[in-house]
């Protein structure tokens, strides 16, 4: 198993244990308002990650925006193979929450401490919801 | 229900239902007595049309009348807007299963406003946004943001986890809001949305209202709401002496020290509409839409339009529900609308529609202008540079084709 460089403890968390490459966001995150559902780019013209794949991803958003369409879109997605691996929320909404479930995708709310002075975009890390732990496993190179 | 005792559908939605109300640490169900769901081909794409034939597939039938919200298809139009056949296909088999599930395909983001409202105190399971805001600060009842799947899984078992709006606790104001502005039209009401919304951007926040001068409008709220949801992912607001929940600011607060006093004066309203960048002065497109139309806005626009034409070069779409648009009919105003060259489309809402990316660059549409904030916020994914504008100022605009 790998050395954990860094823990980040979630409030509440679903889902199975994945690992991935990070994306941390400063801005929060819409599947509605922000992507590209047929791309899985960040498509909203100014969004702070615009242009972004979020495919197999480990997706830190602050914030979640909107919106009822997520309990669908993240099931389209994920049918569509273009899904990250999981989205991890300092606050989110219950539709990122239902839809998370739904298409079965690991999803955490809270965060501590605030993982942008941890884990930075292009580091990997492991989510283990059961233990509610966020690990940074591997620096960006 | 655990058993299967009512069949696989049933069994398969109070699991799922088990598995969200556990995330958020729900300690029971609560029972409610209508649901409204977001249900179209352009939401779900083919992975949740399938998941909606296979549970159709199990006898599915809701236990609780159900009905839909605005879907990504007007059939009268789909093919003068260019929508592809196969999915216009899809979304009336889509309907069809919906309907043997025993779901009321109404096909309306205000059924606030045309179907069903309900009282203080009752627990109902509601989506889009726009209706649970709505819900939960105008009427005094009881909802979360339900996703499609989520209130279809509630309609099917009858309940939904207690968490979240369905509790005392997160009813209670967290900020004040001290309202200075005219508030004049409805792109005011949601130009205050915006303003709050993107300060404090959580769904649990719930903004208290202060100094409102006069009764406000059923469709002042709604925008107001709408904007709430649509900027700061809100789900409940208080109006003092105007909703159910806020006789006075200390009620509305329930206790609670504010996070955040804000004023909105008529100075402050004018930077939101001096904030859009207006690219090339286009004016190639004119929406009146998200949330559909009520008939006193149909009444109030037809007016405006009435003895006007839309300016060559330029396109303007109005949305409503079925009910909205028969009525308009009725009484003369979808005529005047129509004969100024307004198209008005029934069932949908503007920003779902399906294949609108490609609409917009066959049609060469760059900028888009409304009376709505919701729409200018939601519509961002498909690359429209969208203005906010007066609702008189959106008839000026796309009757002069000059865009100031």
């Amino acid at each position: 198993m790998s050395e954990v460089l860094a823990t980040v403890r979630v409030a509440r968390a679903f889902g199975p244990v994945v690992e991935g490459e990070a994306i941390v966001s400063t801005e929060g995150f819409s599947p509605r308002y922000d992507l590209d559902r047929w791309s899985g780019l960040i498509s909203k013209p100014g969004h702070k990650l615009e242009g972004t794949s979020i495919k197999d991803k480990i997706c830190f958003f602050p914030t979640a925006k909107g919106g009822i369409a997520a309990g669908w879109a993240f099931y389209d997605i994920k049918h569509k193979a273009i899904a990250p691996k999981a989205f991890v929320f300092g606050v989110t909404n219950p539709v990122m929450v239902q839809g998370g479930v739904f298409a079965n995708i690991t999803i955490t709310e809270g965060w501590d401490p605030q993982p942008a002075g941890v884990i930075r975009t292009g580091d990997w890390v492991r989510v283990d919801p059961a233990r509610r732990v966020i690990e940074l496993l591997r620096r960006a190179s | 229900m655990l058993r299967g005792d009512r069949g696989e559908a049933v069994r398969d939605a109070l699991a799922y239902q088990i598995r969200v109300g556990e995330f958020f640490g729900a300690e029971r169900f609560v029972p409610i007595t209508n649901a409204h769901m977001m249900g179209d081909i352009e939401v779900m794409g083919d992975g949740g049309f399938e998941y909606l034939r296979a549970t159709c597939a199990k006898r599915a039938r809701c236990s609780v009348p159900i009905t839909t919200n605005a879907r990504c298809v007007d059939f009268e139009f789909a093919g003068r807007l260019g929508q592809d056949a196969a999915e216009v296909e899809k979304e009336r088999r889509l309907i069809a299963a919906l309907r043997e599930m025993n779901v009321l395909t109404t096909d309306t983001c205000i059924n606030y406003q045309t179907l069903y409202q309900p009282h203080l105190g009752e627990h109902v399971a509601w989506g889009d946004t726009g209706t649970v805001i709505y819900a939960n600060s105008v009427f005094g009842a009881r909802t979360n943001f339900e996703s499609g799947p989520a209130a279809l899984a509630a309609a099917l078992t009858g309940r939904t986890p207690e968490y979240g709006f369905h509790l005392d606790r997160h009813r209670k104001g967290t900020l004040v809001v001290r309202l200075e502005a005219r508030l004049d039209d409805l792109a005011d009401w949601g130009a205050v949305g915006k303003i709050v919304g993107e300060k404090h951007q959580s769904y649990y926040a719930v903004p208290v209202f202060t100094g409102v001068k006069r009764a406000p409008l059923a469709d002042e709220l709604k925008h107001l709401g709408a904007a709430l949801a649509s900027y700061g992912s809100m789900a409940m607001f208080h109006m003092v002496g105007v909703t159910p929940e806020a006789p006075s600011r200390e009620a509305a607060l329930g206790g609670n020290t504010p996070v955040d006093e804000i004023v909105i004066d008529d100075a402050a309203i004018e930077r939101v509409y001096a904030g859009y960048n207006l690219k090339d002065r286009r004016c190639d497109l004119i929406v009146f839409s998200g949330p559909q139309l009520s008939l006193f806005e149909m009444k109030s626009l037809a007016e405006r339009f009435a003895g006007r034409k839309v300016a060559s070069g330029t396109q303007v779409f109005v949305t409503t529900s079925n009910g909205v648009k028969s009525a308009a009919r009725e009484l003369g105003y979808l005529g005047a609308l129509e004969s100024a060259g307004v198209t008005v489309l029934e069932g949908v809402c503007f920003y779902i529609l399906q294949n609108l990316s490609q609409m917009r660059t066959r049609n060469g549409w760059t900028n888009m202008i409304s009376n709505s904030a919701k729409i200018v916020n939601i519509i961002g994914a498909h690359k429209f540079n969208t203005i906010l504008r007066r609702t008189g100022d959106c008839v000026e605009v796309a009757c002069t084709g000059r865009l100031a």
